[in-house]
C-alpha cells in the first residue's frame, strides 16, 4: 500500500478569523429557507406504495366472490410471532362451493403481534392472504386491534385470479379429466 | 391628538400602566419570536413547520384563515395555553425557594431594561424637536441597560444552583463565566460611539436617544449609520450580544447536546416558559439597542432621518412610523439572531472563553485605542 504524505496546509487569516465560513454558511441556509420544502404532510398527503409493498394482512376473495382461504392452517403454523388464529369449519354441503370443503370459521391476527415479515403470504396455497397497502392500525384497545374475519375481507376485498383451481377441479370432476 | 389627560394621572397609576404595557407587548412579542424561531428552523432545514393549529372561528375565513393556519399563528396560543395548565412538577430535591425565586429573576431584569430603550419618536411641533418614545428616558440610557441586564445571570446561577443536579449546575456554571466575559468586549465595543457622541464641551450623556439623534444630522458624517463609520464595534458588540443573549453559537447554559436543557433542566411548564420569555425579551433589548447604537435608531434609511418625513404628519402616525421603523429593524436583528442559530454549531466551553478573553477582548481594546485616537485627531484639527 503507498503511503501518500499529504500537506496540510496552514489555515490562512481570513479562515482563521472563521468569518467567510460564517458567511457561506448563512448564504446556504438562507437559501434553504426558500427553497420548497421537503416534507410529505401526512395524513392528507400519503406516500406512493411500491408494489410488492407488505402492509397489513388481510384476506381476500377471488373475482367469484368466493372465499380463498381453505383453512389449512399453514399461515398460522408459520406465522413468526404467532399473531394469527384460525379455528377451521366446513363448507356447508348445499352451498355451490361445497367441494372446496372446508373454509375458516373464524380468522384473527392480532396487529399487535404482527411483524410484517409476509410468511404468511408466501407460504399459502391458496393465495388467500395478501400483505397489501395499508400501513396504518390504530385502535384504543388490544381487542380492537385483532382483525377478525369480517375485518379481514373487509381490508383485503377481492385480488384478481389466474388459476380458478377449485372450478377448474370442479369442471374436471364433472366433465372427466382435463389433463 | 392631546395626550395630556396621561399625564394628569397620579404617578402610582402611569407606572403601573406603563408596567402592564411592557408586559402586554413585550411578552406576546417574545412569544412569536419563538414561534417565528421554529418556522425559521423549519425552513432552514426545508419543513414547512408548525402549521395545523387553528381556532374555529377563524377556520371558514377564505384565504386568510388557511394562511394563519399555515403560518402557524395560532401554534403559538396552544404552546401557550399548554403551559399554563400543564402540571407543576417540583422536583423533590430542590430548594424549593431558590427555585421559584430564578424564573422571577430571569424575567424582572429582562422586562425592566425594556424601559430604558426608546422605541421611536415623535415629532413635537410646540417644541420643535424630535421626541424619543421611551418609558424611562434616563441620561445613563445604555448604562442601566448593562446593569439591569447583566443581573439576569443571577437568575442562571440561582437556577442552576437550586436544582440540585448535576447537568443545571454544569449549564449554570458556563453560562455564567461566558455572561461576564463577554460583558467586558460589550461595554468596551460601545465606548468609542460614546467618545464620537459626545463631543468636548457639551453635554456628556449615555442616552439611547441622543445616540440616535446624532446619526440623523445633516452631512455625510451626520447622517451615517455608527455600523458604516465604526464596523468593528459593531461586529464585536453584535458577537458579545450572541453571547450575552445566549444564543447559539455561543449556547452555553442551554447546550442541549450535552448538558439536557443546561440550567432549566429541572423546570417545566410556566415557570420554563418565563425563562424562554426571559431570553427572547434579552434578545429584543440587545436587537434594539443594536439598532440604536448602529443601525439608526428609527431612521428609515442611512442618511435619510426621520424628523423631515414626519413632521407636518399628525403626531400619532407620525409616532407609529418611527416604532414602525424601529420594530422592523429590530426584527430583522432578531431573524439575524435565529438565521445565525440554524447555521452555526456550537462552540466548545473552551473556544468561547479563548474567543472572549485572547480575541475578542484585545480587539475591542484595540478598537477602542484606534477610535480614542482618531476622534482626539479630528476634535483638534477641526
Amino acid at each position: 500500500m503507498a503511503v501518500i504524505p499529504l500537506e496540510r496546509k496552514p489555515l490562512s487569516f481570513a479562515e482563521r478569523t472563521y468569518l467567510p465560513q460564517i458567511a457561506s454558511g448563512l448564504k446556504t441556509t438562507l437559501r434553504h429557507l426558500f427553497q420548497p420544502k421537503e416534507t410529505l404532510e401526512y395524513p392528507e398527503q400519503r406516500p406512493e406504495i411500491p408494489t410488492g409493498y407488505r402492509g397489513v394482512p388481510t384476506l381476500v376473495k377471488d373475482p367469484n366472490g368466493r372465499e380463498k382461504c381453505v383453512s389449512c392452517q399453514l399461515c398460522e403454523f408459520v406465522c413468526p410471532p404467532k399473531a394469527i388464529r384460525i379455528t377451521p369449519g366446513e363448507i356447508a354441503p348445499d352451498a355451490p362451493t361445497a367441494h372446496v370443503e372446508k373454509a375458516p370459521q373464524e380468522f384473527e391476527i392480532d396487529m399487535l403481534r404482527c411483524i410484517y415479515c409476509g410468511l404468511c403470504q408466501e407460504v399459502c396455497p391458496e393465495e388467500a392472504i395478501w400483505l397489501q397497502n395499508q400501513y396504518t392500525m390504530s385502535g384504543y384497545t388490544r381487542a380492537e386491534m385483532v382483525n377478525n374475519k369480517v375485518r379481514l375481507y373487509e381490508l383485503g376485498g377481492t385480488l384478481p385470479d389466474d388459476h380458478f383451481k377449485w372450478d377448474k377441479k370442479k369442471s374436471a370432476e364433472e366433465h372427466g379429466n382435463a389433463h | 391628538m392631546d395626550f395630556s389627560f396621561y399625564f394628569d394621572l397620579p404617578l402610582w397609576l402611569r407606572t403601573a400602566l406603563q408596567g402592564i404595557a411592557v408586559i402586554a407587548v413585550i411578552f406576546p412579542i417574545s412569544a412569536a419570536c419563538s414561534m417565528a424561531e421554529r418556522k425559521i428552523a423549519a425552513w432552514v432545514q426545508g419543513r414547512p413547520g408548525p402549521n395545523r393549529a387553528i381556532v374555529p372561528w377563524v377556520a371558514p375565513i377564505p384565504f386568510v384563515g388557511r394562511f394563519l393556519q399555515r403560518l402557524g399563528v395560532f401554534q403559538l396560543m396552544a404552546d401557550g395555553g399548554k403551559f399554563v395548565f400543564k402540571e407543576d412538577v417540583i422536583p423533590g430535591h430542590v430548594n424549593k425557594f431558590y427555585y421559584y425565586i430564578a424564573p422571577l429573576l430571569a424575567l424582572i431584569p429582562a422586562l425592566t431594561t425594556v424601559t430604558f430603550v426608546p422605541f421611536g419618536a415623535y415629532w413635537d411641533a410646540a417644541a420643535g424637536t424630535l421626541k424619543p418614545l421611551i418609558l424611562a428616558n434616563l441620561d445613563v440610557g445604555l448604562l442601566a441597560v448593562f446593569a439591569i441586564s447583566s443581573l439576569g445571570v443571577y437568575s442562571v446561577i440561582i437556577a442552576g444552583w437550586a436544582s440540585n443536579s448535576k447537568f443545571p449546575f454544569l449549564g449554570s456554571v458556563r453560562a455564567s463565566a461566558q455572561l461576564i466575559s463577554y460583558e467586558l468586549s460589550m461595554t468596551l465595543s460601545v465606548l468609542p460611539v460614546f467618545l464620537w457622541t459626545n463631543a468636548p464641551g457639551g453635554n456628556g450623556t449615555l442616552s439611547l436617544f441622543d445616540v440616535v439623534q446624532t446619526q440623523s444630522q445633516p452631512g455625510f458624517f451626520g447622517g451615517m449609520w455608527y455600523v458604516f463609520l465604526m464596523p468593528l464595534s459593531a461586529f464585536i458588540f453584535l458577537v458579545a450580544l450572541f453571547a450575552e443573549t445566549n444564543r447559539q453559537p455561543f449556547d452555553m447554559p442551554e447546550s442541549e447536546s450535552d448538558l439536557v436543557g443546561g440550567f432549566h433542566t429541572e423546570y417545566g411548564e410556566f415557570k420554563w416558559s418565563l425563562f424562554f420569555v426571559a431570553e427572547y425579551a434579552h434578545m429584543l433589548v440587545g436587537s434594539g439597542v443594536f439598532t440604536l447604537l448602529f443601525l439608526g435608531g428609527w431612521n428609515p434609511l442611512p442618511w435619510v432621518p426621520l424628523a423631515p418625513l414626519i413632521e407636518g404628519l399628525p403626531i400619532w402616525l407620525g409616532g407609529l412610523i418611527g416604532i414602525g421603523v424601529f420594530l422592523g429593524k429590530v426584527l430583522a436583528a432578531i431573524f439575524f439572531f435565529m438565521w445565525v442559530r440554524w447555521t452555526l454549531p456550537r462552540f466548545r466551553y473552551d473556544q468561547v472563553m479563548k474567543l472572549g478573553w485572547q480575541k475578542l477582548l484585545p480587539l475591542a481594546i484595540a478598537n477602542l485605542i484606534f477610535y480614542a485616537l482618531a476622534i482626539a485627531l479630528i476634535e483638534t484639527r477641526g
